[in-house]
């Protein structure tokens, strides 16, 4: 078997694991909405205990998938857009992982594993490209920090993003706890309350808009030594400055009293500008940094 | 942050503002928090339609073909400067008010920060109760149970190294501690904002003072750094041509590895740099790896062949001989270039017109190159006979004939004539104007020398906004109290309460609460 091969059977492993992950997630989610409160903290079902071992197996699948497509093309897997949503998705699911080792992430967990499913679903369906050989521009060493730190901080705004919706949901059905009382609306109330959330996607979302303007910065500093100019309005950089821009507008809307409310909605844009940064952009505009698509 | 009314004309009473009080209310609106947000936002969706559009700055050509194949719209996107997003009046205006907002924020805050900092740590509150407290209590055994004792070991335990102020007061039978974690998240803030004015200034200066040329060497050539040798050059307003350093480059040879698919795999310039008065060093420029030639950089930025020509005219004499540089056009480095011929001894002047195929395969019709290697060179040209168009004094673009006063060379049949040469073989023109031998391939590299003094400033300025930014969202903004109290009765225990106020997501504040009401209990060894 190739290392090919076995990078692509892998992170179809992974997939499907995480497929089932996310199942036995959201039906120990549903277990836990008909206890009371006081009670989830003792209740274990078994789908918990199949929901945590296929997330961690996944996750170690993931990681071989993810060293094998570096062996077979020589480098680290991050020169184009497949590699791209392989490995962040990978960080979301890892991050996760950090997130429940002090806290029970139940209600977190259907999530995550659903957006990594469909991530790497949609990756090795649609995005998958042989790997080849890196153009001179990208063998630079700043290409392993610059985008390894990219998709680091996407990985973690993706997690942000998820918590940001929930948050909102929460919201709602806590201002009007009678009225919201349907089944999904019972899962969404074993997430903790609207103000827990709110600072767990702030905490996540600090780490990452570090994380992003280190990406911004580096990313200055490779295109001062490849290009001849650290910055340039390349579209990738008016999106990457965008992207910046609405983190840091979420950050100051966060820590206004007054302003709290946008918060979560300027979140929401940013990860919005954050996909659009890496589909549309690298599809549509033409600019240096076109060898980002799956051509 | 207060809010501003803002339809104060709405309430008859109110005071009529005046030209003073107006200035005021407008300085107040651009330094609210709620401005700042509002001028973030629009500045990010500002910034989006230069990603869209063609820009001026980077690429004209397509500037003006978006134009001309909008009659409506082109101009009228002009008009609002929507091809030069990132020099426009609009975009600016966005960014300065967002750094007069900025300004108008960090400066006071900066004198707030400096106050509290030399004052002194806020007194103990009244009751903990708000204060998520934690009790333990210190036997009356232990060898120094006694209350300023025990807030003493613990003050000494959290350290000044870890940034906490703290406050210490003791009366009889009660000791009490506050320790302040502020300083250092409010420095963070502080820096990372002051860097972001530094960056702006240094990115300002550096458009300034900056320059930029491109330059084509011939392997072999040299060139001699001065304005007049590159073959473009463009400087900030306040650039002084005569600081470029007199030095010359000489390509002496240049490298490229293709794969088998024709990809870029690596590109190598070795060159000689001679600064006057010193040795010739070597050195060579890679794609990623400029050189630095005494502050200025050197970068590698294209290549592409250089056919070696020659040109006899009607009578036969050499009329013009060298290396040409052929622009690539394609992946498989299909390339395009001019020659022109103005001293020819008998006739008129000479002009060509030429495509190389570094790899050529020919199905008989048409040819084209099926890799960047130069395995098969081939060159196919047209000829031209006339008026070159030199004489006017306007200087002309190198790599494009100007045919107004030029008529093609026609063979046989009448049609213009279209010749192949091969490479080490000579051709005749039509019309016995003379002939062309191919005699070889050199290469050539492009380079761009830059050189921008500003840029170790904008380098600080980023590292400062890391550092501050880091400090700002990752340092703890709590306070931790710490109460001892012993009612004095023989033999009483010692009662300790721990309380701390932190923001929400500080998810470690009770550790640090309980980490602190530890050291208070647990005695010293
Ligand atoms: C150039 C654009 C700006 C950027 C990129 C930026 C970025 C940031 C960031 C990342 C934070 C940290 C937020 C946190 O602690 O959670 C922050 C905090 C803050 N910014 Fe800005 N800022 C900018 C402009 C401004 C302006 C114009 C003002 C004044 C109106 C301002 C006032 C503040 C204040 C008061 C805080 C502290 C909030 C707190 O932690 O309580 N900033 N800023």
């Amino acid at each position: 078997m190739t290392a090919a091969e076995l990078s692509v059977m892998t992170l179809w492993a992974a997939t499907t694991l995480y497929a089932i992950a996310m199942i036995a997630g959201a039906i120990h989610v549903s277990a836990l909405a008909e206890v009371a409160p006081e009670e989830r903290g003792s209740v274990r079902t078994r789908a918990r205990g199949i929901a945590r071992a296929t997330t961690l197996v996944g996750l170690v699948m993931h990681a071989v998938g993810l060293v094998a497509r570096g062996i077979e093309a020589g480098h680290t897997p991050w020169s184009n857009m497949y590699e791209y949503t392989i490995t962040g998705s990978f960080v979301a699911v890892l991050v996760y992982m950090i997130f429940t080792r002090k806290r029970d992430g139940s209600w977190l967990g259907p999530l995550v594993t659903g957006l990594a499913t469909i991530a790497l679903g949609l990756g090795l369906a649609v995005l998958y490209g042989q790997s080849t050989g890196l153009r001179p521009a990208l063998q630079s060493y700043w290409l392993v920090i610059h985008v390894s730190i990219a998709i680091i901080s996407t990985g973690v705004f993706a997690v942000g993003f998820l918590i940001v919706v929930l948050q909102l949901l929460q919201k709602r059905r806590e201002l009007d706890p009678e009225r919201y009382t349907g089944r999904v609306w019972r899962m969404v109330a074993v997430a903790p309350d609207q103000k827990t959330l709110s600072s767990y996607a702030y905490r996540l979302h600090a780490v990452g808009f570090v994380l992003w303007t280190f990406t911004v910065m580096s990313g200055a500093l490779w295109a001062e030594d490849a290009w001849g100019r650290f910055w340039g309005w390349d579209p990738k950089e008016v999106w990457s400055f965008v992207i910046w821009v609405i983190y840091a507008a979420y950050l100051h809307a966060r820590a206004t009293t007054g302003l709290n409310k946008a918060a979560p909605w300027i979140a929401i844009a940013g990860f919005v500008a954050l996909i659009m940064n890496f589909t549309v952009v690298n599809y549509v505009f033409q600019g240096l940094h076109t060898y980002a698509g799956n051509s | 942050m207060a809010r501003v009314r803002i339809d104060n004309y709405a309430y008859p009473d109110a005071p009529r503002l005046g030209v003073k009080g107006w200035l005021r209310w407008m300085w107040r609106q651009v330094t609210s928090m709620r401005v700042a947000l509002v001028l973030l936002l629009v500045l990010a969706i500002a910034a989006i339609p230069g990603s869209v559009l063609p820009q001026d700055p980077q690429d004209p050509a397509a500037v003006r073909a978006f134009i001309s194949e909008n009659p409506f719209w082109g101009p009228f996107l002009d008009a609002l400067g929507m091809f030069d997003v990132y020099g426009s009046a609009w975009f600016t205006a966005i960014y300065v008010l967002l750094f007069l907002s900025l300004i108008g924020c960090i400066v006071p805050r900066i004198g707030v920060y400096w106050r509290r900092l030399r004052e002194p740590v806020p007194p103990m509150p009244r009751l903990l109760t708000r204060f998520s407290p934690a009790v333990a209590e210190v036997q009356s055994d232990v060898a120094d149970a006694s209350p300023r004792a025990v807030i003493e070991s613990a003050g000494a335990s959290l350290g000044s190294w870890r940034g906490y102020r703290t406050r210490v007061e003791s009366e009889e039978g009660r000791a009490s501690l506050v320790a302040e974690h502020e300083h250092v998240r409010e420095a963070g803030n502080l820096l990372f904002h002051v860097a972001l004015i530094w960056i702006l200034v240094a990115v300002g200066a550096s458009t300034l003072l900056t320059f930029r040329g491109q330059a084509i060497i011939v392997v072999g050539d040299s060139f001699a750094n001065a304005v007049v040798s590159y073959d473009s050059f463009e400087s900030g307003a306040w650039f002084d041509e005569g600081s470029l350093e007199p030095f010359t480059l000489t390509l002496d040879e240049f490298s490229a590895d293709f794969s088998l698919a024709g990809l870029a795999e690596d590109f190598a310039a070795t060159v000689t740099v001679t600064e006057p008065g010193q040795e010739p060093v070597a050195q060579v420029a890679r794609v990623n790896e400029p050189i630095i030639v005494n502050g200025a950089k050197v970068y590698l930025q294209g290549n592409g062949y250089a056919p070696v020509l020659t040109v006899r005219d009607a009578a036969g004499a050499v009329v013009f001989s060298g290396a040409v540089p052929f622009l690539p056009q394609d992946s498989a480095y299909t390339s395009t270039g001019v020659v022109k011929v103005p001293d020819v001894t008998v006739g008129e002047q000479l002009g060509l017109e030429a495509v190389l195929y570094p790899s050529a395969v020919t199905d008989g019709e048409t040819v084209l190159s099926i890799h960047p290697d130069d395995s098969n060179p081939l060159i196919v040209f047209t000829a031209y006979q006339g008026d070159l168009g030199l004489d006017e004094g306007i200087p002309q673009n190198v790599y494009v004939l100007d045919q107004t006063l030029l008529s093609p060379l026609r063979g046989d049949d009448g049609q213009q004539a279209v010749m192949s040469v091969a490479i080490g073989e000579t051709v005749d023109l039509p019309e016995g104007a003379g002939s062309v031998t191919f005699e070889g391939l050199s290469r050539f590299a492009a380079f761009d020398l830059r050189k921008d003094p500003s840029l170790p400033y904008v380098l600080v300025g980023a590292v400062l906004a890391l550092l501050g930014l880091s400090a700002s969202l990752f340092a703890p903004r709590r306070r931790l109290y710490l109460l001892a109290e012993n009612s004095g009765a023989p033999g009483a225990a010692t009662v300790v309460t721990a309380g701390v106020s932190a923001p929400e997501h500080d998810a470690d504040a009770t550790e640090a609460r309980d980490r602190l009401l530890a050291a208070a209990t647990t005695p010293e060894d």
